[in-house]
């Protein structure tokens, strides 16, 4: 190594020649942050990210707070004196068709349907890019293989394979959000195979296989952080889906069973009061809605933070 | 420092000799079509190509687009698996290495591309851009990397505070100032420069191409550098090879070959260049067409349907690079 040999003098003459007077490329102000911290910084300055994140933990913790303040027997028991009541102080958002306090329903509901649309959203994120990834970066026989899978299970209608499953296995909590999850990744899957195919054949890519680098290497550190766009703009998506899907599954008796309210079954419940009791399908439905914009705004935020042209 | 550098090369068979020489090269690109992906045809993208490269010496690769300089430049690193032939690398042949033995000789040759937009990772810093060679390799880590991270910066020309900053703050020329730091960074000994300054504008190309020149007589290196325009490559080279629909045309001592050209393809190709002075007249040889498709290439001398002086013969045979006068080939039958 001779980088030092040369006096400072003469180095220093090609950048300022590089640079027609005026339009400097680079800002001037110099930045030592590590690139963590950086992204940090840049997701605390975009605020819709932190509405999205005040959103997301107001709705959890009152869905973990709810057993201390709210009795279950509310959630579950019908009280036939109280049916399809208008909000009142005692019932802040009414009662349903059986009298069942739709605020104490809703907040149950969430300790149920939270936890399986993220896991559901995890398990399709994760398989999906891993897939995804391999498929389009290896190529061959194996991006073969995988390829004639997803489409196999892209081509089965998902209910009909949740039915099959729901008749084999009981469905737990569990079950639903494994099923749920493994249901939900395929056009996730494609995308990001084509993506890597695209990211492979750039010469970033093919510096670094130059510079010797593994495929680990070239994996995680120069594919994946250039495909998170789309896996953040698809991940609220696969989060919202996975609340219908598994309230589709309720309403075939194949869910979550009654009296246990999930967002999903209170919502199909509502539809024959849609006219009378407009409030018991609203309520749950912006709880979903809710849930999954501030999801989004977290995704976008996230995709912003990580990418060094936008922050 | 040429005796440090060897030292530091593992496996350095010969001292003397070309350190590069490229032996009956080919690469066709499959295409595939039906429904069993049968191989339908080939794209003859190099069809026998051999040259040597010496120790220390710029050697220019030029030719119009799709004349395979590319390919070539990409096979010689294994970034395309040649379909046949051999690349001796410092008297080992490279094309036969296991994949964990050529990590090693990525070390000793690297590539700096065309593209400056598209060869960086834009999520990486410049100071990661450039010191991954050095973590992958086990070269040096923490301080020390960066310590080297910023002498490379210096070394191009750029900053050492630019190693926080992103590859969009940079213009082109910058960006291919830090392509080149990158491939200095595991002290290489041989650099394929895959049209290094054609995407940069012509006020920029010049310093580059000078900066390349600098490195080169100071690190001792060897280096190939393809271009498409027989200008640029005029000033640095040493020797220049001129390729054509995958094949050598002629090969010479950069001033004998603009002196003296020999093949009808490289006139053509001279007669291009631009001359920076308006008084100046001359006979412009404009080629007829486009250059064939490399999937059915011509019989015989593949450049005879937009040679000027092509005869019946040319279909025929395909002509061997003769030795014209020393280190003075030429592909052609009828000069």
């Amino acid at each position: 190594m001779t980088p030092a040999a040369r006096p400072a003098a003469d180095s220093a003459r090609p950048t300022a020649a590089d640079l027609p007077p005026g339009t400097d490329a680079a800002p001037s102000r110099v930045r030592s942050q590590r690139p963590g911290r950086r992204a940090l910084r840049a997701f605390l300055r975009n605020r819709l990210a932190l509405v999205g994140v005040v959103l997301l933990t107001l709705i959890v913790l009152a869905v973990i707070v709810a057993p201390n303040y709210v009795p279950a027997s509310l959630a579950v028991k019908p009280n036939p004196r109280q049916m399809l009541s208008s909000p009142s102080a005692q019932h802040l958002l009414g009662t349903d068709e059986i009298g069942r306090d739709v605020a104490a329903r809703l907040l149950y509901a969430g300790r149920v349907s939270l936890p399986v649309s993220l896991s559901a959203m995890l398990i399709a994120l994760v398989t999906a890019s891993t897939l995804g990834i391999v498929s389009g970066y290896f190529g061959g026989w194996l991006d073969q293989l995988l390829m004639r899978i997803t489409d196999a299970l892209l081509a089965i209608p998902a209910i009909f394979l949740l039915l099959t499953i729901a008749a084999v296995m009981r469905p737990t909590v569990t079950v639903l959000v494994v099923v749920i999850g493994l249901l939900a990744w395929m056009d996730l899957a494609r995308i990001v195979r084509i993506e890597t195919i695209s990211l492979s054949k750039r010469d970033q890519v093919e510096g670094v296989k130059a510079l010797g680098a593994k495929n680990f290497r070239i994996l995680f550190r120069h594919i994946l952080p250039n495909i998170q766009g789309p896996l953040l703009v698809a991940a609220p998506l696969i989060a919202g889906r996975a609340l219908l899907t598994e309230s589709a599954l309720s309403y075939l008796g194949l869910g979550i069973q009654p009296p246990t309210p999930t967002w999903g079954n209170m919502l199909n419940q509502a539809q024959q009061f849609a006219l009378s009791a407009p409030l018991l399908a609203v309520a749950p439905g912006l709880a979903i809605m809710i849930t999954v914009i501030a999801i989004n705004f977290v995704g976008d935020g996230l995709r912003d933070a990580f990418d060094p042209r936008r922050s | 420092m040429s005796n440090q550098r060897s030292k530091d090369a593992k496996g350095a068979a010969t001292q003397t000799g070309p350190l590069l020489e490229v032996k009956n090269l080919r690469k066709y690109f499959p295409i595939r079509g039906g429904i069993f992906s049968r191989v339908v045809a080939n794209v003859k993208a190099v069809e026998d190509v051999s040259f040597n490269v010496q120790r220390g010496e710029v050697v220019g690769l030029v030719g119009e687009s799709g004349s395979g300089k590319t390919t070539v430049g990409r096979s010689i690193l294994r970034l395309i698996e040649p379909t046949a032939g051999e690349v001796i690398f410092d008297g080992v042949d490279v094309t036969k290495l296991s994949k964990a033995h050529m990590r090693e000789y990525r070390k000793r040759m690297q590539i700096i591309f065309q593209d400056p937009f598209a060869s960086l990772n834009p999520r990486m810093s410049v100071g990661d851009i450039i010191g991954e060679a050095m973590t992958i390799h086990n070269l040096a880590r923490g301080k020390e990397r960066e310590q080297r991270v910023a002498q490379l910066l210096e070394r191009v020309g750029l900053s050492p505070s630019h190693m926080r900053r992103y590859p969009h703050e940079f213009s082109g020329g910058q960006r291919q100032r830090i392509g080149i730091a990158r491939a200095l960074a595991v002290s290489p000994q041989f650099i394929v420069a895959d049209e290094p300054v054609s995407a940069l504008d012509v006020s920029i190309q010049a310093q580059v191409v000078n900066l390349l020149q600098d490195l080169k007589e100071e690190l001792g290196l060897t280096l190939l550098f393809i271009a498409h325009d027989l200008g640029v490559v005029e000033y640095i080279s040493d020797h220049v090879i001129v390729m054509y629909l995958g094949r050598i045309m002629e090969i010479a001592p950069s001033k004998d070959l603009y002196a003296n050209p020999i093949h009808p393809y490289t006139e053509a190709l001279l007669s291009a260049v631009p001359i920076p002075d308006p008084t100046v007249k001359r006979d412009r040889i404009i080629l007829q067409g486009d250059i064939p498709s490399p999937i059915n290439p011509p019989s015989g001398c593949v450049f005879r349907t937009r040679c000027p002086i092509a005869t019946k013969e040319c279909a025929d045979v395909v002509p061997p690079l003769v030795e014209v006068t020393p280190g003075h080939f030429k592909a052609c039958i009828n000069r």
